[in-house]
């Protein structure tokens, strides 16, 4: 793996042969750190309780689980659950709010934290730029329960801001959040005000990152501002761009739990309910195990052929993939 | 840029491109900041005030009644003490596990190395999904107690990649060899020498698990039962979004409309209140983030 092992171990290891099988040299290391393999133990039960388990636990979407037998012992179903959910007269509206919402939320959430660091990347070191960084991370801070209490309370008919702007301009007032064409883009737009500034931070880092002869070599050769924009900042931040792309889209089903939940209601069910939402409804309100994890197995496979696909397309387009 | 001889004079067109990139973002600034100041305002205005929506921008007829009326409630007490203590065992837990795991795995000489290392990368593509999840940690026996929010979400991928490679770049193998030689055990090196130079990791891994924790409601949802161990979350969101509001809070309170206002009321003192350890920290949270994500993100 490496060849920065040749150093003589401590000890009696030292009367060793030079020549060492691949085997040996193994074992040579693992006594060496022996330590660092009680230490390690701990963090990898942690993954073997809390991930692996669950992953073989995915089996119980080919089963009809039952109380008594548990997970291994429950009949095997094959894919009757998979079939149900196919033929299940929400399936396509399921996949459609799901696909929509997260292809709306990457087509404004993405690019906007690269305009702003853009943006940011022009001012001045100075009181200005150190606010506007300062203010616009801040939101990232804030919890998903108080950020949808805020949307409520800010687009509520009765004391919320917008509708008081409605009521001025002699508009009528509008329930935002009775109105289901309406929650996907309250959706998309909260999630660019709440994690535009945290997400600039690393464009903004890599910005920073840049040979200033660059700028100056521009300069030199009379490159405007915009022209700098788009052929030096640009190009520079360009592989972070391609990786985070991949990371966004192997998340593509699996778009937030948490903020629609807390966002639905009876009125925009029709346009709020996505996979997630479903699965823990079906799944944990109303004890269908076997059946929502058959749901939640048909989604985690598409992401996993998504980033994978992906992956694969960025590979080509550029050269470099995330793995 | 500024140098002596050659200056280059700025063109118009740069000089308008500018212009509009301070316009602009001054409109973000400002929009990013309305909600928040209006969230404050309101929280220490009078319920009237809030209710004929006369409050813009700064408090108006002030009073504290929003906040006298958040804190005689028991159960925000209750939720409150609750996350602080998810918060800072579940912080301490965590960067323990994360420290354990990375700091091996940063070790070129660790034999097993890449293959742990593919096995957690795994788990970053591919989940069970929510209900073998739910299933595991019901088989631990970890339904309806603390335990179910302190470990299943111990270790965050991201933040062991972090770590690790905080110590690839401040640690030089060269002289945990050295110490080798001298008879220097792992744990004695990872205690006297790793461990005091890597405050700044610490500080960036403590930030980003406390507020994860702090914030996080879905594993409290999922697996908790027992009113007296929700999280302030859990709470919050009953009488934020749920919109129970238990009567104790509304003691003297008698037309309908007072009523309502008391409600509105209550919701903007109740997010300052909880809002405010985050707020608390985040001047000093905000240098280490940048610092977080840059770490991790530029070479992990």
């Amino acid at each position: 793996m490496s060849n920065m092992t040749h150093v003589p171990a401590a000890g009696g290891l030292q009367a060793e042969p030079i020549r060492r099988t691949i085997r040996s040299e193994a074992l040579r290391r693992m006594r060496r750190h022996w330590q660092l393999y009680i230490l390690i133990l701990l963090p990898l039960l942690y993954f073997i309780l809390f991930k692996y388990v669950p992953i073989l636990g995915v089996q119980i979407a080919f089963k009809d689980l039952s109380p008594k037998q548990g997970i291994w012992g429950s009949p095997w179903v094959g894919f009757k659950h998979f079939e149900a959910f196919f033929n299940h007269p929400n399936f396509w509206i399921l996949i459609k709010n799901t696909l929509f919402l997260s292809l709306y939320t990457l087509a404004i959430g993405f690019p906007a934290p690269i305009l702003l660091a853009l943006m940011i990347n022009e001012l001045k070191n100075g009181l200005f730029k150190r606010t506007v960084q300062m203010v616009t991370y801040a939101p990232y801070f804030i919890s998903t329960v108080v950020m949808v209490s805020m949307i409520l309370l800010f687009l509520a008919p009765r004391i919320g801001v917008i509708d008081y702007i409605r009521t001025a301009l002699g508009l009528e007032s509008v329930n935002y959040i009775g109105d289901a064409s309406m929650f996907k883009t309250i959706f998309v737009l909260s999630d660019v005000w709440q994690y535009m500034g945290y997400s600039a931070i690393i464009y903004i880092a890599a910005l920073a990152g840049v040979n200033p002869q660059l700028y100056e070599a521009s300069k030199l050769d009379g490159a405007s501002r915009l022209q700098k924009i788009i052929h030096i900042d640009l190009p520079s931040i360009m592989p972070i761009m391609v990786l985070l792309l991949v990371l966004n889209m192997g998340q593509l089903l699996n778009i937030g739990f948490e903020k629609v939940y807390l966002l639905q209601n009876p009125l925009n069910t029709s346009s709020s309910e996505i996979i997630s939402t479903y699965v823990y409804k079906v799944g944990l309100v109303q004890a269908n195990y076997s059946f929502s994890a058959a749901v939640g197995l048909f989604n985690s496979l598409i992401n996993l052929m998504l980033i994978l696909l992906a992956n694969f397309g960025a590979r080509r387009a550029t050269g470099s993939g995330l793995f | 840029m500024m140098a002596k001889s050659n200056v280059i004079k700025e063109p118009l067109s740069d000089k308008i491109l500018l212009t509009f990139i301070y316009v602009i973002l001054f409109a973000i600034l400002i929009v990013v900041l309305y909600p928040l100041i209006y969230i404050v305002s309101s929280s220490f205005s009078s319920p009237q005030a809030v209710v004929a929506g006369r409050v813009w921008l700064f408090p108006v007829e002030l009073s504290l009644k929003g906040y006298t009326a958040v804190l005689s409630n028991p159960r925000i007490w209750s939720g409150y003490y609750n996350s602080i203590f998810y918060m800072c065992a579940g912080t301490l837990i965590s960067v323990f596990l994360t420290f354990a795991l990375a700091y091996p795995l940063s070790k070129r000489t660790f034999y097993g190395r890449s293959l742990i290392m593919y096995l957690i990368i795994v788990t970053m593509i591919f989940s069970g999904g929510l209900i073998p999840y739910y299933l595991t940690v019901k088989s631990l026996g970890l339904i309806d107690t603390r335990w179910a929010l302190l470990l299943p979400q111990a270790i965050a991928v991201w933040q062991v990649f972090i770590a690790k490679t905080f110590f690839q770049e401040t640690i030089p193998e060269e002289l945990n060899e050295a110490a080798d030689i001298d008879g220097c055990s792992d744990l004695r090196f990872l205690w006297s020498i790793v461990l005091p130079l890597s405050k700044p990791v610490v500080a960036v891994l403590a930030l980003m698990y406390a507020v994860t924790a702090w914030n996080a409601y879905f594993d409290a949802l999922i697996f908790l039962k027992n009113v007296n161990l929700y999280p302030l979350q859990l709470i919050l969101r009953e009488i934020l979004i749920q919109n129970s509001v238990d009567n104790s809070m509304m003691v003297d309170v008698r037309t309908m409309e007072a009523r309502q206002g008391m409600k509105d009321l209550l919701k903007f003192s109740l997010i300052v209140v909880s809002s405010l350890p985050v707020l608390i920290i985040y001047p000093f949270v905000q240098k280490h983030f940048v610092k977080g994500v840059m770490i991790g993100s530029l070479k992990g």
